[in-house]
């Protein structure tokens, strides 16, 4: 288990104070002037070292990111936009960082955007996050009234930071469409390239980052790029929230190592599995975007970016969906494909059809009542989905249906045999292709 | 993608016009973003729109909106329509937005979402007393805490139909609710309370400043130089005595000295060190012998040296700390694996 000594989110759970005088005591805003007067390049260096990767769900390396913005403005301002817009299904780590944790935040936003050049920073949260957004501003003044940041801060950087909400769009959290509802027009994504870090925010030069990885980083540069890595596995550095939600007995958020095992992270942290081990079906380790992982696979599998990549699935956000074995899993991915049908901008057609095509023949499988040849088809259409639309949540919408064929076809087949063998008054369906 | 329109003209009102408090807070708004870019306060103020006129936006309010920014309507109509926040027909004084998301569907939505059938109807429907509307909403952010519920602005999580009837009750009656956990979770720490985060010198501020040891080695190599070199120059222009750590930035806590150890409430000078101290047989030091030099004694001689122009022998001459002393390793909990990090100045 990650000693208490190593964790970074140290008021996790909000039992002590957020406000700025306990955030100190707590280490946040400690040194940060010596910090950045280490210079742009060693700021850079150190997030590489540390081996950071997003933690928004993608997993691309931090401090390669930072480095792709320009070295010299050529007149446009630089901007950095936090991605707060935390509504990956089973992921709630931002919102215990914004609320508990806010000068962890903050502070990141100053070092990454003086590593960047950028003089504001916009942290654009989601909007149902009500109290989380008055949290965060509560913190943002106070950070203003002490000039730790604005345009004649002490540390000697001019530097603002602007907290602006969303409206309830799960496709905000996605870059290029976070930075079109930024602007003040429908999130729709961006054609990519031009990549943001040249054309974002206004036409200017931007980075967006997650709150977790932008939270880290003050963290990271006072104990060392090497201390981070020297955490967790190689390739799979440091610490990393988890949000462990579904058929556990204690659900709940935890900070833990990179990769540390599925059993270990339940049995030390969520009071075990409901009804035993034996009772577990499966887990969707890292948000609803990604395959489900069935019990044989994923209970002694170590959870960090590669190794549940090479189970088919990904860490994505580390939000753990625990299902034991008395979920109804062709009902619970059917309503994962509700949620990306309900959630597509509607920009592609290959999303904006097919999202809804695959809900409603998951409805009919989830009852049985469907055709077995349906079920090639249906794995078919994810593969014509996947990889033909501007943003990912073609993929995302994809990637779990492909997941249950994939693991669970019997319990499909078993169905639509049942329903089959029992006399119904109308006809079974078939989709039409 | 859901399919949004505005209520019908019936429902609309006939004419929306921000309240001035609420104009003077859109101005603020307006201010955070660039000249020529207030279209990016779009969402805040229709936003505060809908908050003003009851939990719903009206066409009016869109328009409002459009004009103050100097949009197209079209433009704003876009967004209010795209953003599923922005509710386009009336909503109870109420407004229950129940997640339904995967999270919260295994652990009970489902019967949540029953129960509010069967109380208030079908969702989208405002209660004949006014109070109630609900609706299903996608992930709502709170999975760990599932299953939950927005009622207006505020979360309440870990729900059973019984404490959603409960709250229900109380917030038609105007009693007082409890926002957040319905079962006395903090948050969303694990039920009962957490194992972790329970070391006390996380929170008491011991631990501001230890990481500075890593940078020292670097420091005091330079800081020797930089002192070196302009102690020359000081002792010119300003005769000012040099303090042996000058020129260091860090304030390095002392780890065991009699004051602290006296705080803590320990016996400030340790009994093994007393007894040494008592044995006369043990004692190095000669009676009759002047203490060794105190650190003023030492800071005046070396501020003597400097004004002379001669370079002090004192602190800075002493050999930089050994590597152990210095970068991931003095971490104690840092696996003692961890390569040591390359020079921090690198770069610069």
């Amino acid at each position: 288990m990650l000693a208490d000594q190593d964790r970074i989110f140290t008021n996790l759970y909000g039992l002590h104070s957020p406000g700025l005088d306990a955030a100190k005591q707590r280490g946040a805003w400690d040194g940060t002037k010596f910090l950045l007067e280490m210079g742009r390049d060693w700021i850079i260096d150190e997030m590489k070292q540390s081996g950071l990767r997003g933690r928004g769900g993608a997993g691309f390396p931090t401090g390669l990111k930072w480095s792709f913005m320009p070295k010299k403005s050529d007149g446009r301002p630089h901007y950095l936009v936090v991605n707060a817009d935390e509504s990956e299904p089973g992921t709630c780590k931002d919102r215990e960082i914004m609320r508990h944790d806010p000068h962890l935040l903050i502070e990141g936003c100053m070092l990454a955007s003086f590593a960047m050049a950028a003089h504001a920073c916009y942290i654009y949260i989601r909007g149902e996050y009500v109290a989380e957004k008055h949290a965060l501003q509560r913190a943002v003044d106070e950070a203003y009234a002490a000039r730790l940041v604005g345009k004649d801060n002490v540390h000697g950087y001019p530097f603002d930071i602007y907290v602006h909400h969303g409206a309830g769009a799960y496709i905000c959290g996605e870059e290029t469409a976070l930075l079109e509802s930024l602007e003040g027009k429908k999130g729709m994504p961006r054609l990519k390239p031009p990549f943001p870090a040249n054309m974002g925010l206004y036409g200017c030069p931007t980075t967006v980052n997650n709150v977790e990885s932008i939270a880290v980083a003050g963290t990271i540069l006072r104990r060392g790029g090497a201390w981070f890595a020297g955490l967790g596995g190689k390739n799979n550095t440091g610490t990393k929230l988890f949000c462990v939600s579904g058929h556990v007995n204690k659900p709940c958020n935890v900070e833990e190592e990179l990769g540390i095992t599925f059993r270990e992270l339940i049995d030390k942290h969520c009071g075990g599995m409901r009804g035993g081990w034996d009772n577990l079906l499966c887990s969707i380790p890292g948000g609803s975007s990604v395959p489900l992982v069935p019990a044989e696979q994923i209970i002694d599998a170590k959870m960090d970016f590669d190794t549940l990549k090479n189970l088919g699935s990904g860490l994505g956000t580390a939000a753990v969906i625990v299902l034991d074995r008395s979920t109804d899993i062709v009902s619970a991915i059917a309503r994962i494909a509700y949620f990306y049908k309900h959630e597509s901008c509607g920009q592609c057609t290959p999303c904006r059809e097919g999202t809804g095509w695959m809900w409603r023949v998951m409805l009919r499988m989830a009852e049985g009542r469907a055709q077995r040849r349906e079920i090639d088809m249906l794995l078919d259409v994810t593969k014509q989905i996947e990889g033909h639309t501007i943003c990912a949540l073609g993929d995302a919408a994809a990637w779990p249906i492909q997941g249950l064929i994939r693991h669970f076809r019997p319990e499909i087949e078993k169905r639509i045999d049942r329903y089959s063998a029992n006399p119904h008054s109308d006809p079974v369906p078939m989709a039409a292709e | 993608m859901a399919n949004r329109r505005l209520a019908p003209a019936s429902e609309q009102p006939a004419a929306f016009a921000f309240s001035s408090e609420n104009a003077d807070w859109a101005k603020g708004q307006i201010d955070k973003y660039p000249e020529g870019r207030q279209a990016s306060a779009v969402i805040p103020l229709l936003w505060k729109a809908q908050e003003q006129n009851g939990g719903w936006l009206p066409q009016k309010a869109i328009e409002a909106v459009a004009d103050e920014l100097g949009m197209p309507h079209i433009r704003v109509l876009e967004v209010a329509t795209f953003y599923t926040m922005f509710a386009l027909e009336p909503v109870g004084k109420f407004w229950i937005q129940l997640c339904g998301t995967v999270p919260c569907d295994s652990c009970g939505a489902r019967e949540l979402k029953d129960y509010l059938h069967h109380r208030l109807g079908a969702p989208g429907h405002v209660s004949a007393d006014g109070n109630f509307s609900w609706l299903e909403v996608e992930c709502l952010g709170a999975c760990c805490n599932a299953p939950m519920a927005q009622i207006n602005q505020d979360y309440y999580e870990d729900l059973t139909p019984d404490l959603l009837g409960k709250l229900m009750d109380d917030l038609a009656a105007g009693r007082p609710v409890k926002i957040g956990s319905q079962v006395g979770r903090t948050s969303s720490e694990p039920l009962g309370g957490a194992d972790t985060l329970t070391d006390a010198t996380l929170f008491d501020g011991s631990r501001v400043g230890a990481w500075r040891k890593r940078f020292e080695k670097d420091e005091e190599n330079e800081a020797g130089k930089e002192e070196a070199a302009s102690s020359e120059q000081r002792a010119a222009s300003d005769p000012k005595p040099a303090r042996p750590d000058a020129g260091r930035a860090a304030e390095r806590p002392v780890t065991d000295a009699p004051a602290q150890r006296a705080a803590a409430g320990e016996t400030p000078v340790k009994p093994s060190d007393k007894d040494d101290a008592a044995d006369r047989t043990e004692s190095t030091a000669q009676p009759n012998t002047p203490a060794p030099a105190a650190p003023e004694t030492i800071a005046k001689a070396e501020a003597a040296g400097a004004e002379a122009g001669t370079q002090s022998a004192l602190p800075r001459n002493e050999p930089p700390p050994q590597p152990t002393n210095s970068g991931a390793s003095a971490d104690a909990a840092a696996p003692a694996s961890a390569p040591h990090p390359s020079d921090p100045k690198k770069g610069n």
